[in-house]
């Protein structure tokens, strides 16, 4: 019997405290009570939640209450797609607004250019590397092959093959992670329909670059000749013009040859790199 | 050739295998497995005396689950998918599996050693990390979950090689080598004694009832036992009763820097100080303080368990704070504690405060002004 | 100075290098390098803005003439280090890893040219701003690393009242003895140096600290100590016991606040070359154009000291010390703690260029991580009394503003932390990037 009463008075104390302690907490809750705002809550539920900070914000709360303010536009959001972002502006019943979608892109083929380097020990990460004496490649322009744009990257975009860094366009959202993490500052936001680049990231003379680097770009200028307004150059490095709205397809490529064979789309130059680490590999 | 000759004969370097890092350049030449490798050393002092009073049976034992550890952490890092040899190199495995080995008793079942190893290598220290990252030195996670799990095979007890030829002037001890003979005559698988510890933890408890008085742990505190103990001529784990090995362990390791001689020093001493002010003014609570400091595992622990360097703290003051209060823990579980020893509890609590010590006990910079100074 | 000189002074912390090194050079005299075809003279040599050059491609030039001129005030003047023609003013390989602006010389073998200032033979009695001008038209910086221009040293605000003057004689870091052999050779200009500075900066007590390994040295200057009323303070072996807060800390005691400059603690630290320099520049009226260096290193057939003129190639300089019997893994400008690793032979030297050393692959530390044990080495080295371990751990995880929390800022990259690190961890470049990281941050908050 007295067994009995222990485990009764226990099962009745436990419930006692569990209540009590309830009560504690409903009373916290409503005391610190955070006033939410619903239509931001619910633009935080329509979107991605991948807070990669493309959209221009700290992260996707911050971007939904600016949506919910009206200050943005649900196509700010660089990670949704176009369904989503029209389910999220027919939702919140404002306008989809326009925005050019971007991607990253590594204008650099260090690894086809043999760029001269000398050995490296210490931390494997470029903004590292860098302070070290301006890093171990002679060319102080181009991709250190690290990998720290790799490990920022949200949507696992970038990959690292043999040592230069390549961006996959299908994952790639264009938050701009990876160009703030360059210290090199060889990664550009482009347009996303953008298919060709030219592949050089140093304003150097061609004969100085030629050097280190058999891949450079040499600023011959024939790009520029043979399809004026598709590109610009800057010192000695020709780039293709990203403003002008309509960028090099195959027909500008097909139409001269670039010497250093730097004028590449998306998809050869990570098949080249590719072929070059397998080379590297197997010698 | 790398370097070109000029005319004179002279080498000239071309720079070629020059490497391009961040200073210093210089290091003192120490390396993870010299460190590793200096703790197996002055280990090697314990490992003698184990087999000097438990006989063969303790070499094998203590080859045996080193040689578990070590397999343990291969098997680990081959599915985990790290460097297995490289891991292994680094010798912190066997350092651990050796310590394991040193807290089992000689009569370990063929069982334990390998369920030890998981214990200490797996959920000690892998599941964090690896070496560098676990809180709790996983030497002492083993011993402490075998103890728990499997208290009998951990708490039998052989009595040590000169024990048996000894005759204990006091009548009907445990200790008495002529009542051990009696027991080894008859027909028997093994014969088991207590520890001196836990000698007189019952003793201590049964004399409760009994008249208080200076008597009580005459049995365990036998001026003339303290020198077997400090040979480690008892029964005990197989690392723990020299006292003498471990000294020499203790030397090895302050001459080869590899740990904070504050360490052991305070723990130790705020041992002695908790139960010999307690044995002064309650003589029938707890045995003086020379016996309290010759048997258990307090030597082994402070010197080799309580100076880990990854459990313990990394700064000056921490580490005295660390070892003053693994002390009182210990004392605490020896004069009141249900369990006649408490080195390995009272370690494992203070791995558990370390990052708090290290917060607490951390340097100002030099030349620190605080903030409302500024 | 508190305590009797006889009382070897140090700080706290730091580490005490083993075999340092320093036996394969600092018997070896002082050579003066045989003049040289061509010379690169870096315009970039001091902290702060770069001179703006004088001359142009084409001119001949005369030794000691001036070059390039100091371009504001933190800045310093360059002179040419011999007669002869500027062939170019173009870019070649830099002591920081990157291509740098020089001048290039070409001798005419004739070394011909006259000291451009009037020697201040009478500096005792000398008005202090003169002396300090002559500082900075002789192009004086810090010849001990840091290169910083010396007349904005000796410049210190009216509201910071300095009243001691420390020479840097420590010479901590392993392998170097340019300082040594000079304080041994040319005691007298050293301390001439001591209290021509003590003049300029008004103050009653100057000293030169010296660690008691170059007890010969300490001697040397002894002799001249009280001629000049100059002090000589023995100091304990140990590095970092030539950095500028730690030698306040050891002379005088005192402590220099976190983030502020020794003349927040009353004092001005300048090395023993920059003073036996501008002993030079008063007494006879000569610019800085050349220094001691040391060429050392296991792989060096002759280690060596040699009085070399600024922009002389590496290379020539290893000639000088007889090649080397290996090909070196490592070329380290200054000492291996805090020297910069270096990527060609034909960087030339500059004025803050105090060795050249050449360590062997198997010598040179090799940053080769598996993971922090906690053994709090780096945290009893620290001389500034941080937990390097800790705040490269968090700068692992990019969390800059853990390790700016934990005063990463203080760090002065001394490099004992990772000297004494058993996993080789690369302690001291997470720091750097750390700070680089805080800097650029602060610098766009504002």
């Amino acid at each position: 019997m007295e067994n009995t009463t222990v485990l009764i008075a226990a099962v009745v104390l436990m419930c006692l405290l569990g209540a009590a302690l309830g009560a504690v907490i409903g009373i916290f809750v409503r005391i610190f009570k955070v006033k939410s705002d619903l239509l931001a809550d619910f633009a935080l539920e329509l979107l991605p939640g991948a807070n990669c900070g493309g959209c221009g914000y700290a992260g996707c709360a911050d971007f939904a209450k600016a949506l919910a303010a009206g200050k943005a536009n649900p196509s700010g959001c660089p990670v949704s797609s176009a369904e989503q972002i029209a389910a999220i502006s027919s939702a919140l019943g404002v306008d989809a607004g326009q925005m050019e979608r971007k991607c990253a892109v590594v204008l650099c083929r260090c690894d086809i250019g043999e760029v001269r380097h000398m050995n490296y020990n210490g931390v494997q990460d470029c903004a590292a590397a860098h302070l070290v004496g301006g890093g171990p490649q002679e060319c102080h322009y181009g991709c250190l092959g690290l990998g720290t744009c790799a490990r920022k990257c949200p949507f696992g975009a970038i990959e690292i093959i043999g040592m230069v860094a390549v961006v996959h366009r299908e994952l790639c959202v264009g938050c701009g992670k990876c160009v703030a993490a360059c210290p090199r500052g060889v990664i550009k936001l482009v347009p996303a329909d953008a298919e060709y680049h030219v592949y050089c990231n140093s304003p150097k003379k061609g004969a100085v670059k030629r050097q280190f680097c058999k891949a450079g770009c040499i600023g011959c200028r024939k790009c520029e000749r043979s399809a004026p307004g598709k590109f610009v150059i800057n010192g000695f490095l020709s780039q293709v013009n990203y403003d002008a709205g309509e960028y090099p397809d195959e027909k500008v490529a097909a139409a001269f040859t670039c010497p250093v064979g730097g004028l590449l789309d998306v998809e050869s130059r990570i098949a080249a790199a590719r072929a070059k680490a397998e080379e590297v590999k197997n010698k | 050739m790398d370097s070109e000759k000029n005319k004179s004969g002279m080498l000239l370097p071309t720079g070629e295998k020059l490497v391009l890092s961040s200073s210093p350049h210089l290091s003192t030449g120490a390396s993870l497995r010299k460190i590793m490798g200096g703790v197996l050393l002055a280990l090697l002092p314990a490992v003698a005396a184990a087999v000097c009073f438990f006989g063969f049976r303790a070499l094998l034992v203590i080859i045996y689950t080193t040689a578990s550890c070590v397999i343990a952490e291969a098997l680990w890092c081959y599915f985990a998918g790290k460097p297995v040899l490289k891991t292994i190199s680094d010798c912190s495995a066997a350092v651990t599996g050796l310590l394991l080995a040193l807290c089992l008793p000689v009569s370990v079942p063929w069982y334990v050693p390998p369920i030890g190893a998981i214990l200490a290598i797996w959920l000690g220290k892998q599941v964090y990390g690896g070496l560098g990252n676990n809180p709790f030195n996983p030497a002492l996670v083993a011993r402490v979950g075998l103890l728990i799990a499997l208290p009998a095979a951990m708490t039998a007890w052989t009595p040590s090689r000169g024990m048996l030829q000894y005759d204990y002037p006091l009548q009907n001890t445990f200790f008495s080598g002529e009542n051990l003979r009696k027991i080894g005559s008859e027909p028997a698988d093994a014969i088991t004694c207590a520890t001196p510890l836990g000698v007189a933890k019952t003793s201590g408890k049964v004399l409760e009832r009994g008249d208080a008085g200076k008597m009580h742990f005459a049995e365990v505190e036998y001026p003339d036992l303290l020198l077997r103990y400090f040979l480690g001529d008892r029964a005990g784990c197989l690392g723990e009763t020299s006292v003498l090995a471990l000294l020499l362990g203790f030397v090895i390791l302050v001459a080869l820097n590899l740990i904070n001689w504050r360490v052991p020093v305070i723990f130790v001493g705020t041992v002695a100080l908790i139960t010999g002010a307690m044995h002064a003014i309650f003589p029938g609570v707890t045995p003086n303080l020379a016996f309290h400091i010759l048997n258990g595992g307090l030597l082994l622990g402070a010197v080799f368990m309580a100076t880990d360097m990854v459990t313990s703290p990394i700064t000056g003051w921490g580490c005295v704070v660390f070892a003053a209060g693994c002390g009182i823990i210990t004392s605490v579980i020896r004069i009141w504690g249900n369990y006649p020893e408490g080195v390995s509890f009272a370690i494992l609590f203070m791995n558990a405060l370390v990052p708090l010590i290290d917060r607490w006990c951390g340097k100002r910079p030099f030349g620190y002004v605080p903030e409302r100074h500024k | 100075m508190n305590k009797s000189s006889r009382t070897v002074m140090t700080f706290s912390g730091g580490i005490h290098p083993l075999g340092d090194g320093k036996s394969l050079s600092n018997k070896m005299a002082v050579v003066p390098a045989p003049l040289l075809d061509k010379y690169f003279v870096l315009l970039s040599e001091n902290a702060g803005k770069p001179p703006q050059p004088v001359v142009q491609k084409g001119d001949k030039v005369r030794k000691y003439q001036l070059l390039a001129a100091a371009d504001g005030f933190v800045s310093a003047n360059l002179h040419s280090p011999t007669s002869g023609e500027v062939i170019d003013i173009r870019k070649v390989p830099g002591p920081m890893g990157l291509p740098a602006v020089a001048i290039e010389i070409a001798a005419d073998g004739e070394d011909a040219g006259e000291p451009p200032f009037e020697p201040i033979t009478d500096w005792q009695n000398a008005d202090p701003e003169m002396l300090k001008k002559r500082v900075a038209e002789a192009g004086l910086v810090g010849m001990g690393g840091a290169s910083f221009p010396t007349h904005v040293k000796l410049s210190p605000p009216p509201e910071k009242k300095v009243d001691t003057l420390i020479l840097n004689g420590a010479e901590c870091e392993p392998y170097l003895t340019a300082d040594h052999r000079l304080m041994l050779e040319l005691p007298e200009k050293v301390v001439r140096g001591a209290a021509i500075l003590a003049k300029i900066l008004q103050v009653k007590r100057a000293g030169i600290g010296v660690e008691i390994n170059k007890s010969d040295a300490i001697d040397a200057l002894n002799k001249f100590g009280s001629r000049y009323n100059v002090e000589i303070v023995p100091l304990k072996v140990r590095y970092p016991q030539g950095s500028e807060k730690q030698l306040i800390n050891a002379i005088t005691g005192r402590k220099v606040r976190s983030g502020g400059l020794p003349m927040d603690a009353g004092c001005v630290v300048q090395n023993v070359a920059t003073a036996a320099a501008l002993s030079d520049a008063v007494t006879e009226g000569i610019p800085l154009i050349e220094r001691i260096v040391t060429v050392t290193g296991e792989v060096v057939v002759e280690p060596g000291n040699f009085r070399a003129k600024i922009g002389t190639p590496a290379i020539e300089l290893v000639k000088l010390a007889g090649g080397v019997t290996e090909e070196p893994g490592k070329l380290i400008f200054g000492g291996p703690m805090m020297g910069f690793a270096q990527k060609s032979f034909e960087v030339p030297i500059a004025k803050n260029t105090s060795g050249i050393l050449l360590l062997p692959t198997k010598v040179s530390l090799n940053y080769a991580t598996t993971g922090c044990i906690r053994c709090g080495r780096c945290v009893q080295g620290c001389p500034m009394k941080l937990m390097p371990c800790l705040l490269s751990t968090a700068i692992e995880a990019d969390r800059f503003d853990l390790a700016a929390q934990n005063h990463v800022m203080d760090c002065m990259e001394c490099g004992s932390c990772a000297y004494v690190c058993p996993d080789h961890r690369p302690l001291v470049q997470n720091i750097r990037r750390a700070k680089a990281e805080l800097r650029k941050q602060a610098a766009k908050g504002n």
